[in-house]
């Protein structure tokens, strides 16, 4: 076992910090250190998309990335996008648009979703395709997780204008 | 009595019961990254388990050394088939009646096969001490192929006796595990030698896998101050999976509790019993520590539950107006190392024998010869009821070449070949009852729908300007009609190891009007806890949104054998209803006794019981559910429970009409959905949301197993599809947009009518995605091409029918 490295993170607006081995993957940091188990595996290869957070404002699949390379970083999990009392309009529209099925997809699919909507507030079905082309899901065939992001769009512009 | 100031209608909405687009219960956890899956299990002291598994497909296994391993800092223990030997855990039963290895003893039958199980502090522990536990192998010669597997002298199997019966009968071969027939060999040979027309075709459906998102895996937890041994897994069979580990570790029943928590997709690879949970047990009853088990997505690939694999040679006669007279059909079923597939006991080819499909076929006859091989074991329903998508694909790909053969249209064919509304029960040539259909009706409606004739004429054109060189695009129309079966189903004929597949609800009504109700069955992202909620509220006249839906924790949840081949509504889902029956019975008592009537005279209405004649006189069930526990009335105990176990009399049969449009391009061997229409009749519908979603994803594993998905061996037996760098799960991106739509035809003989829809877009989506590609090439001479049809393998169609030229 080599030496074990000391990491700051900022974990939905909480700071942590602790000592871990070099080895160690963002998800399992996210999963077994600091509780956070709505990431979730499916791969462990960058393919599924399961294990999504938003690290300083991109999209990382966090199972291809040791933690030591995320030191100092602001990570976002599935945990930090809402609350029960007020969830995220994506939250919403995934329930509301039956977006999910066994619900293992449904953190990154979320939260990469989230992202999406930042960087392209107003997408057409062809850009959500594309932009969600990273996370798998077994489940669902994609059309209800399509149609809710589109929904939630539809939402969140809605809010915006009528805050303007 | 208060004034009943809400119309019926309210009243009905209220409930959200049965037909409701009900939004899911469920959604609120998964939604905030609060479900509680196996791996967020956490115990304290909690040690992880990891295999060293077998780099060779077959080999001797000379010496294991574990010394190194056992030095790496937080191993604590190395198990091999030497330790499990003295509890004779070392092999276990398989679901197929066969054994399987726990760990290799003296050799391993496929590549990936479990060596040995490291225990330790946590995973890279684990994972270190897998590295170092040295294993000598002597290589044997590897068989891959079925059919030289039942020629060669090179005997997997040597713990076999070669002259003693297998678990399904006598064996021709120490690689043969059994032959099950259906229906009459000479009767169909000779409607096939006096035939008009007959075509023959082999037909292979390739060897793929369930691969739900989450893998497989569980947390043995023994307890050995109170001798009780906790078990959470990834089980589509909770209850089955007590009985067996009580079975096979000696534990008693009572004092074993399976919990299955929340579980990201089965698909038929949580059905079956893996080395894993034994090994997790051994190793927590050894170390006195719960022991967490997961796979990681080789494992799951590589080792667990691969689906299909079937080699099937087919004959179909018909006379020259088309009209089928007679089908045969010889399958060579790949098993792998050991017979594990998951059927019911009398069945090892599953329900192949549904393989007369939606038509009216007189005669026929079916012949599976099941052979290992040194690939992995297994033979799992993926996301269908035992073998129906191997049978759906075999029909409707022979209906095609009998419509080439005949220079029919494949449309017309399957038409007048359809069983008729009136024939229903049907019984077929193969021993099925089909309880009801409306076959005709669906198909015209699905053709009307897609404007077929308007398809063909176009694809006619393309055809034409394709040979006149204006385009290197192709347009195929993929038609398909299946019959399922599904909901397995009666107890005098269904059985897995010796267990009836029975299922249950049991029901308790809180005194304030609300509910909760346990099943022996577990969800896997089918909702349950919102359809089965809607089935009560119907049935009891309580809302929906107050009956709390459990299930997959054997200890509180009522005996039942789980979630797979779409057995949930048309099993638990009458189970449920007729236990709320029963609760509505006493209710009716208790209600004419408040209203101080006959029981006779009172009658259920939405949510309440009324006078007959006088339905200002009730009692909602909320004021009967109070009185059930608060007023003492004479001749009725105090309570509101019910129980029901359900022996179904018969499977049902859902059934449905699948078009497919795809555009093919002949030079990159790329396609292109352009359309994808899907009528689905399931009977009664329970929740139409949920039910489109249930086709949206299986239609989207149909195009995967039909375009790109495949468990493949090289010729050494070496997994070269085990990561999904190269097993094929399409994204958003691949994914077309579905056209849903219904008839409802309901079960006869289901308490509400309802037939199971889960796994119909997977039976009935392979053969239209198939088919359409066939049909694109037909004009060129295509007859049948195997599955999958990746762009490789289309661009290779092309090229040998000269289009390239
Ligand atoms: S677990 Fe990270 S991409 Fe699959
Ligand atoms: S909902 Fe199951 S994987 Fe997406």
């Amino acid at each position: 076992m080599s030496k074990k490295m000391h990491i700051k993170l900022n974990v939905n607006g909480k700071d942590e910090e602790f000592l871990a081995e070099p080895r160690e993957l963002l998800i399992y940091t996210l999963r077994e250190r600091l509780n956070l188990t709505g990431p979730h595996i499916g791969c462990e290869t960058s393919h599924c998309g399961a294990c999504t957070v938003t690290l300083n404002g991109k999209s990382v699949k966090s199972c291809t990335m040791f933690v030591a390379q995320a030191d100092g970083a602001e990570v976002t999990t599935i945990e930090g996008m809402g609350s029960p009392d007020a969830l995220h309009p994506l939250q919403e529209a995934f329930r509301e648009h039956h977006g999910l099925q066994c619900g293992y997809c449904t953190p990154g699919m979320i939260t990469r979703a989230a992202k999406l909507l930042e960087e392209n507030p107003n997408p057409t079905e062809e850009e959500v395709r594309f932009g969600m082309a990273g996370n798998l899901c077994r489940c669902t065939g994609y059309q209800n997780i399509v149609k809710s992001i589109l929904a939630a769009a539809a939402e969140m512009n809605g809010a915006k204008e009528a805050a303007e | 009595m208060k004034d009943d100031v809400t119309s019926r209608e309210d009243r009905v909405a209220n409930l959200k019961g049965m037909g409701c687009e009900r939004k899911r219960v469920e959604d609120a956890r998964f939604t905030q990254g609060k479900g509680n899956y196996v791996d967020d299990i956490k115990l304290d002291g909690m040690l992880a388990g990891d295999f060293v598994r077998s780099p060779y497909a077959h080999a001797r296994v000379v010496s294991i050394d574990t010394e190194a391993a056992l030095q790496v800092p937080g191993v604590l223990a190395v198990l091999t088939a030497k330790d499990l030997e003295p509890l004779g855990l070392h092999w276990m039963p398989t679901l197929a009646g066969d054994k399987q290895m726990v760990l290799a003893d003296g050799k391993v039958l496929f590549q990936g096969q479990e060596v040995a199980f490291v225990v330790a502090e946590d995973r890279f522990a684990a994972a270190d001490g897998v590295e170092a536990v040295e294993v000598e192998y002597e290589e044997l010669p590897v068989i891959v192929d079925p059919f030289e597997a039942l020629k060669t002298d090179v005997v997997l199997r040597e713990d076999l006796d070669p002259n003693a019966d297998g678990a399904h009968g006598p064996r021709k071969h120490p690689n043969h595990i059994f032959t099950w027939e259906a229906g009459e060999k000479e009767a169909t040979e000779q409607v096939l030698d006096a035939a008009e027309v007959v075509a023959e075709e082999n037909i292979y459906y390739h060897r793929t896998h369930p691969c739900p998102l989450e893998t497989c895996g569980c947390v043995a937890s023994m307890d050995k101050v109170n001798g009780k041994l906790t078990l959470y897994g990834t089980f589509q069979a909770p209850h089955a999976i007590r009985t067996v580990v009580s079975l096979i570790s000696g534990i008693e029943e009572h004092n074993i509790r399976v919990v299955s928590p929340d579980i990201g997709g089965g698909f038929g690879n949580k059905v079956g019993a893996y080395p894993g949970y034994v090994c997790s047990v051994v190793a927590s009853i050894v170390t006195g520590k719960p022991v967490k088990w997961i796979e990681d997505r080789m494992d799951n690939l590589m080792t667990t539950a691969f689906a299909r694999d079937y080699h099937m040679h087919g004959k179909i006669s018909a006379t020259k107006e088309g009209k089928i007279t007679g089908l045969w059909c010889h399958t060579t079923a790949d098993h792998g190392g050991f017979d594990a597939c998951a059927d019911p006991t009398k069945f090892p080819a599953g329900f192949m024998n549904i393989c007369t499909g939606s038509y009216d076929i007189p005669t026929a006859y079916l012949a599976v010869d099941g052979v290992y091989t040194n690939k992995a074991p297994g033979g799992v329903a993926y996301r269908c009821s035992f073998r129906v998508t191997e049978a759906a694909y075999f029909i409707e790909r022979m209906i095609e070449v009998l419509a080439i053969e005949l220079g029919m249209d494949a449309a017309e064919l399957r038409r007048i070949n359809f069983i008729k509304k009136e024939q229903f029960p049907y019984h077929s040539a193969l021993g099925w009852e089909y309880d009801s259909g409306d076959y005709h009706t669906a198909w015209d409606k699905a053709l009307k729908a897609v404007d077929y004739d308007g398809l063909r004429k176009e694809q006619a054109e393309r055809v034409e300007a394709f040979k006149r060189g204006e385009t290197r695009k192709l347009m195929g129309i993929g038609l398909t009609h299946f019959t399922e079966i599904v909901g397995a189903g009666p107890v005098k004929n269904c059985d897995i190891l010796g267990l009836g597949m029975f299922d249950s609800c049991e029901i308790r009504i809180h005194p304030t009007g609300s509910a909760i109700a346990r099943l022996g069955t577990i969800s896997q992202g089918q909702g349950h806890a919102t359809t089965f909620a809607q089935i009560l509220a119907t049935e009891i006249g309580l809302p929906a949104d107050s009956i709390t839906i459990e299930e997959g924790d054997t200890d509180t949840a009522p005996y039942g054998l789980g979630t797979y081949g779409s057995r949930s509504t048309p099993v638990a889902g009458a189970a449920t209803a007729m236990a709320g029956r029963k609760i509505r019975a006493k209710a009716q008592m208790i209600a004419a006794y408040l209203l101080e009537v006959h029981d006779d005279d009172v009658e259920f209405d939405v949510d309440r019981f009324v006078i007959k004649g006088a339905p200002e006189r009730f009692k909602t069930m909320k004021e009967i559910a109070f009185a059930a526990y608060n007023q003492a009335i004479p001749g009725i105990e105090p309570g509101l429970e019910a129980v029901s176990y359900y022996d179904p009399p018969n499977m049902t049969y859902p059934f449905g009409a699948y078009i497919c449009v795809m555009e093919i391009d002949v030079d990159t061997g790329e396609h292109e959905i352009r359309q994808f229409y899907a009528l689905d009749d399931c009977g009664t519908r329970i929740n139409p949301m949920i039910i489109e979603g249930q086709v949206h994803g299986g239609l989207t594993e149909a195009l995967a197993i039909a375009m790109g998905q495949e468990i493949a061996y090289d010729e050494m037996g070496n997994c070269k599809t085990g990561t999904l760098m190269d097993f094929f799960l399409p994204t958003a991106w691949e994914t077309p947009n579905y056209t849903t739509d219904h008839t409802v035809t309901p079960s006869p003989h289901h308490p509400i009518g309802a037939k199971g829809v889960g796994e119909s877009p997977n039976v009935g989506g392979v053969p239209a995605f198939s088919n359409a590609v066939h049909d694109a090439f037909r004009p060129f001479g295509l007859r049948q091409s195997h599955m999958p049809h990746d762009h490789w393998r289309i661009w290779k169609t092309a090229n040998d029918l000269g289009l390239h030229d």
